[in-house]
């Protein structure tokens, strides 16, 4: 299935060929084959429970397949986190006694994984700096985190997946709890990098709207099986029907979709749908 | 007993307070190097939410300790087993925050127990009994400070060589594991530093209150810092003065060194307690 608009003769970032994941004796889905290219920005969409975050975990290497394979530029991945993939999680706003500045965060990705001595090399606070610089932060990089708005740590956050460059950036629902504007901004950091470096994108979601116009392709996982095409070809009453195997009917509102009758994901969406309109 | 016996209590070493510095400055430097470390220790307690486990490591430390005094091994040893053995059971088995309470809900008062069976065994000078859950660094012997203090320096070091890995994992769990931090591993060798530097403690200022050295201090510097230099050194310095004042103090007369120290990382917590809320009212005003 080659996408329209990311041209086939790009480079494959990450591969996953007949892939299969179990939950106990539950198979959350099976038989995904997937290549996103460089410069790519995939949304994977479904119900709640359905292993969308699962699968960015085993991306990751940190949830092992029961079956099929995962590389990532070429390299299988090996079992314990990678710094060659960037992850934004999820926005959890961090306690408001945490002893960290904004600036820490950040700093954490460019030196939290190297053992020794703390001391710092040259040009790790330049690099701390650039990033920070990047995503938008600098006015409130050097406030204690706990006292930063949802949008503000959630660039943060990104600043430290942006640390290496990584021409994979796995996202799980970074928008979520963010308002209007705060999801531009951050969809708009998400995508000048991959823009700029070239960089592969998975983005987990519940809502595409705020995405349309700069997604490339949809997964859409239901039911354990998958559907994955541009979104044109994905998010059709038809093809939704025949995934989730009940009536499902996307609607137009003007220039948002509005997904109608999926069972498990109904009242999210109906959620956002309310949050578009205020 | 009325003021004039306190007060004899508290000072009547005063006219000889060059010559017991002398006798006792060995513990006053196993007292400093325990404050130092403590405190460096506690940010890190304090960030993984560990306080609870703190104590009920310090319980089976206790036990080991009183074994070893029933079975007439080095106490030091004793105690250091005993910790390790809580350390490593909490990690493997409490790596998740409420699985870890509830293990160490069941170790706690069983340490507790064995410990209070050993000691009722044990036919020995009784002043040791006590000096194991309310500690008297002044009693113990020279060559046992020399352990304490070179375990103190050992956790200071691993401490140290872990530092940015350990500050991930305890701030931001998830990133951490992401970006290929052995999350596992880090946690595993947090656990078995602050079993050693709790055995250390205990013979300090006793099992019952380990934890005025080892979560009080830290949490004092975050009301008043959040920065990653800040703090640590903060927690490090009011350990410090905790630990070294409070055994200054307490040898001017001959009350126990444990309550000047516990008074004084509680005196600390307070005043911090205050600045910080103070602060926050006049950042909450401006916002």
């Amino acid at each position: 299935m080659t996408p329209a608009s990311a041209g086939a003769e790009r480079r494959v970032v990450l591969s996953i060929r007949d892939a299969a994941l179990q939950r106990g004796d539950r198979e959350l889905w099976a038989g995904l084959d997937l290549d996103v290219h460089a410069g790519e920005l995939i949304a994977v969409l479904g119900p709640s429970g359905s292993g969308k975050t699962t699968l960015l975990r085993a991306i990751l290497g940190l949830e092992p397949l029961s079956r099929g394979e995962i590389t990532v530029e070429g390299a299988p991945v090996e079992g314990h986190g990678s710094r060659r993939i960037g992850y934004i999680p999820q926005a959890r706003p961090l306690p408001r006694d945490t002893s960290l500045r904004g600036r820490d965060l950040v700093t954490l990705g460019v030196d939290g994984h190297r053992f020794g001595l703390p001391i710092p090399r040259r040009g790790d606070r330049a690099r701390v700096d650039a990033l920070i610089d990047a995503v938008g932060a600098r006015e409130f990089a050097d406030r204690p985190v706990g006292q930063l708005s949802g949008g503000e740590q959630q660039r943060l956050r990104a600043g430290q997946a942006l640390a290496d460059d990584p021409p994979l950036l796995l996202c799980d629902e970074p928008l979520t709890s963010l308002d209007l504007a705060n999801q531009q901004a951050v969809i708009g950091l998400i995508d000048r990098h991959r823009r700029e470096k070239d960089a592969a994108v998975v983005l987990v979601t519940h809502d595409i709207n705020p995405l349309l116009g700069k997604v490339d392709r949809i997964l859409y996982i239901a039911n354990g099986r998958f559907t994955l095409g541009t979104p044109q070809e994905v998010l059709r009453s038809d093809v939704l029907t025949a995934l989730y195997g009940a009536h499902v009917f996307v609607l137009r509102a003007g220039d948002r979709l509005v997904v109608v009758g999926a069972p498990d994901a109904e009242a999210s969406h109906h959620h956002h749908e309310g949050e578009g309109v205020a | 007993m009325n003021w004039g016996d306190i007060a004899d209590a508290m000072f009547g070493g005063l006219p000889y307070y060059g010559e017991i510095l002398a006798l006792v400055s060995n513990s006053v430097w196993a007292g400093a190097v325990l404050g130092l470390v403590g405190g460096l220790v506690g940010v890190f307690v304090m960030q993984r939410d560990m306080a609870f486990a703190v104590h009920g490591i310090s319980e089976l430390s206790f036990a080991g300790a009183a074994a070893a005094l029933l079975i007439g091994w080095d106490v030091v040893t004793g105690s250091i087993v005993g910790s390790l053995i809580a350390a490593a059971i909490i990690g493997v088995l409490g790596a998740k925050a409420r699985d870890r309470n509830s293990i160490i809900g069941v170790l706690m008062p069983f340490g507790l127990g064995l410990g209070i069976l050993f000691l009722s065994l044990y036919d020995g000078r009784s002043a040791n009994r006590f000096s194991l859950l309310t500690g008297q660094i002044v009693s113990v012997q020279t060559g046992q400070l020399g352990w304490l203090i070179g375990i103190g320096a050992v956790v200071l070091l691993g401490v140290l060589l872990i530092w940015r890995p350990l500050r991930f994992d305890s701030l931001d769990p998830q990133s951490a594991a992401a970006r290929g931090v052995p999350t596992t591993a880090v946690s595993l060798a947090f656990m078995l530093l602050l079993g050693l530097i709790v055995a250390v403690a205990v013979h300090i200022i006793g099992a019952l209150l380990v934890m005025a050295l080892l979560v009080t201090p830290a949490a004092a510097a975050m009301r008043i810092a959040s920065g990653p230099l800040s703090v640590p050194l903060l927690s490090a310095l009011f350990g410090f003065v905790s630990a070294v004042g409070g055994i200054l103090l307490a040898i001017m007369g001959t009350l126990p060194v444990s309550p000047y120290i516990t008074t004084i990382s509680f005196a600390i917590y307070v005043v911090c307690r205050v600045i910080g809320a103070r602060r926050d009212r006049v950042t909450r005003a401006a916002a």
